[in-house]
């Protein structure tokens, strides 16, 4: 396999999402059939899917969806997770053998509760527990990777188109009220499973189309609280930043987007005096967390869904709303063909989030 | 000749728009096909459906009729022919385009006639019937854009960075303000009537596609940006 610096591809990435604010079940298949459409913007090295809502029946579990490299990694890590974890379910995930996916990895799935005594004995609460042991499985169990792991969500993803990827993963047997996707054209990285997008940590998961230039300078940051890049790619750096600033820093999403996307000095100026100094302080608070270089990402989330681009606006982003549906997609058509007459329909502005959340809240 | 295209691919659509011996085309249920009319001579097409990027790449002298919205880089480096869009246009709309005329009835999105140049004989006209994004008209070295904000929530109906870099070539706002951050490099002023001589065949025909009435949008005040030969831009990353 070529390495970074040995390859160079020029860049695409599709991304396209739906979402129910009524809590509606929409079937895997229509997301297949939006990012279908953006088959060019792919070059079957990697495709991916996030579902929410997908598992009633254990909503109160962190389900894990885990690849192997091999047995032993296998045996290591059930053995890590049934120390640490109370196991409800485990079983293969279901698979549909194709022509087009091959080399798959073991794909299991656990559906599990922090076990009391190891939750008290940590002093943590039920979520940093569990994104804890997420990192350690995933940069300590040699061949062992943890790509999903929020309660009532799931991520599948491989290497391969999407419209393939979600065939190979039987999406169609999948109900939920948000879905993204993501089609992959890697630039500078290898094309692997672990590779693909989304990227998932707790129930954040992010799809991402572009190449962020300030990606070390992000990941040395992330480091010094514990998160570990391991995966070859920027995307996952972006997916950390977010579970940092809102879940342990609690910043609200618009103000995380201030972060990610901070707007130009110039354009802090001109605003009233609470915004401009609520804005520098952002800005120079978390001056490492700013990402540069293009981006459009849509953060799938427990009960929402967020879009939104670099303040340049350097990839293409499209939203559009029907009565209580909302959809975003890298381009126009990807909402059409599942939706062909959208009330409204609209591309944001560069650093401008769109955010989405569920009529009735969250379980 | 008339062309379902919901389910071709855009190599296969392209192909057969080329290969036929018919100068009008029309292509129904469109969705997504990319590089439509790239290239082409003497074809008048027609669109229903949403086309793909780069609709009208290298256009060299037909006619494109687009019903609904288009994607990003439509009329990218044309170099003749005409562009009709009826909604619309995505980012980097008319993006390098060297000659031909792009018509868009509704918005377009950022970076609109970024790298548009004039030509020996080739003057590349851009008319944006509602608002411009950021960047409009970025590094703009000839021809002519115009924005007419037609139903725009702002005024100018531009984003930021407006004519950044530019260094040849007109950009028209149909407004009362000009854009705060206007850069230095960049003269502002009120369209005199010879500034409005220039740009009345464009604004003709832009009424008559979409049909809109030429009075009413000619009634307001224009402003005209242009390079200010005083203060040539001579920086935005790197001092050259």
């Amino acid at each position: 396999m070529k390495k970074e610096g040995q390859i160079r591809i020029p860049s695409g990435c599709a991304i396209s999402g739906i979402f129910s604010k009524n809590r509606e079940n929409i079937n895997g298949k229509k997301i297949i059939d939006s990012i279908t459409t953006m088959h060019d913007r792919s070059n079957g090295l990697g495709g991916g899917f996030a579902g929410y809502g997908i598992y009633p029946q254990y909503k109160d579990l962190y389900a894990f969806h885990v690849f192997y490299e091999n047995l032993n990694a296998k045996l290591e890590c059930e053995k890590f997770i049934e120390n640490h974890f109370d196991l409800e379910n485990l079983s293969k995930i279901p698979i549909r053998k194709t022509a087009s996916i091959t080399n798959e990895p073991l794909i299991w799935r656990y559906f599990v509760a922090p076990r009391h005594s190891k939750l008290a004995e940590s002093q943590l609460d039920e979520k940093e527990f569990t994104a804890r042991c997420v990192i350690k499985i995933n940069s300590q169990i040699n061949g062992a990777y943890v790509f999903s792991s929020g309660k009532d969500m799931g991520v599948f993803k491989a290497e391969g188109y999407p419209e393939d990827v979600g065939n190979f993963y039987r999406l169609e047997e999948y109900n939920g009220y948000c879905w993204t996707s993501h089609g992959r054209y890697p630039t500078n990285t290898p094309g692997w499973w672990g590779g693909a997008h989304p990227f998932a940590l707790l129930d954040y998961s992010v799809v991402h189309n572009g190449e962020i230039s300030s990606y070390d300078a992000n990941r040395r940051y992330m480091e010094m609280f514990g998160y570990e890049c391991t995966l070859l790619t920027d995307t996952e750096v972006i997916t950390y930043i977010i579970d940092y600033l809102v879940r342990r820093q609690g910043l609200t999403l618009q103000e995380m987007a201030n972060v990610i996307a901070a707007p130009f000095w110039t354009t802090i100026e001109r605003k009233d005096k609470e915004e401009k100094e609520k804005l520098k302080y952002l800005r120079n608070t978390f001056s490492s967390l700013l990402i540069t270089g293009p981006f459009s990402i849509l953060l799938g989330f427990d009960g929402g869904l967020m879009a939104l681009n670099d303040r340049l606006k350097l990839r293409s982003l499209v939203v559009a709303e029907k009565q209580d549906m909302f959809y975003v997609a890298s381009e126009e058509c990807a909402i059409r063909v599942i939706e062909p007459n959208p009330t409204r329909i609209w591309s944001p502005k560069g650093g401008e989030p769109i955010i989405v959340t569920l009529n009735g809240g969250t379980n | 000749m008339e062309i379902q295209s919901s389910n071709l691919h855009f190599k296969e659509l392209n192909d057969t728009i080329k290969s036929s011996s018919d100068k009008i085309i029309n292509i129904k249920d469109c969705i997504g096909q990319r590089y439509i009319g790239s290239g082409l001579s003497n074809k008048d097409i027609t669109i229903e459906g949403v086309p793909g990027n780069a609709l009208g790449s290298y256009l060299n002298g037909s006619n494109i009729i687009v019903k609904a919205n288009v994607q990003d880089a439509v009329g990218n480096t044309m170099n003749a022919g005409n562009i009709f869009v009826h909604g619309s246009s995505g980012d980097a709309t008319g993006y390098a385009m060297r000659g031909g005329k792009i018509y868009v009835k509704g918005n377009a999105g950022y970076r609109a006639g970024i790298h548009m140049k004039a030509y020996k004989d080739k003057l590349p006209v851009l008319v944006i019937g509602g608002a411009a994004g950021s960047f409009l008209g970025e590094y703009q070295s000839g021809g002519l854009i115009i924005v007419l904000g037609l139903g725009a929530t702002n005024d100018p109906p531009v984003g930021f960075f407006c004519s950044t870099g530019m260094h040849g070539g007109k950009i028209y706002l149909r407004c009362n303000n000009l854009p705060i951050d206007l850069p230095s490099h960049v003269l502002g002023k009120t369209a005199d009537e010879s500034d409005m001589n220039d740009i009345s065949e464009y604004i003709s025909e832009f009424c008559d596609e979409f049909g809109l009435s030429k009075e009413e949008i000619l009634s307001h005040n224009f402003y005209v940006l242009t390079p200010n030969l005083e203060n040539q831009y001579n920086q935005l990353y790197i001092n050259n």
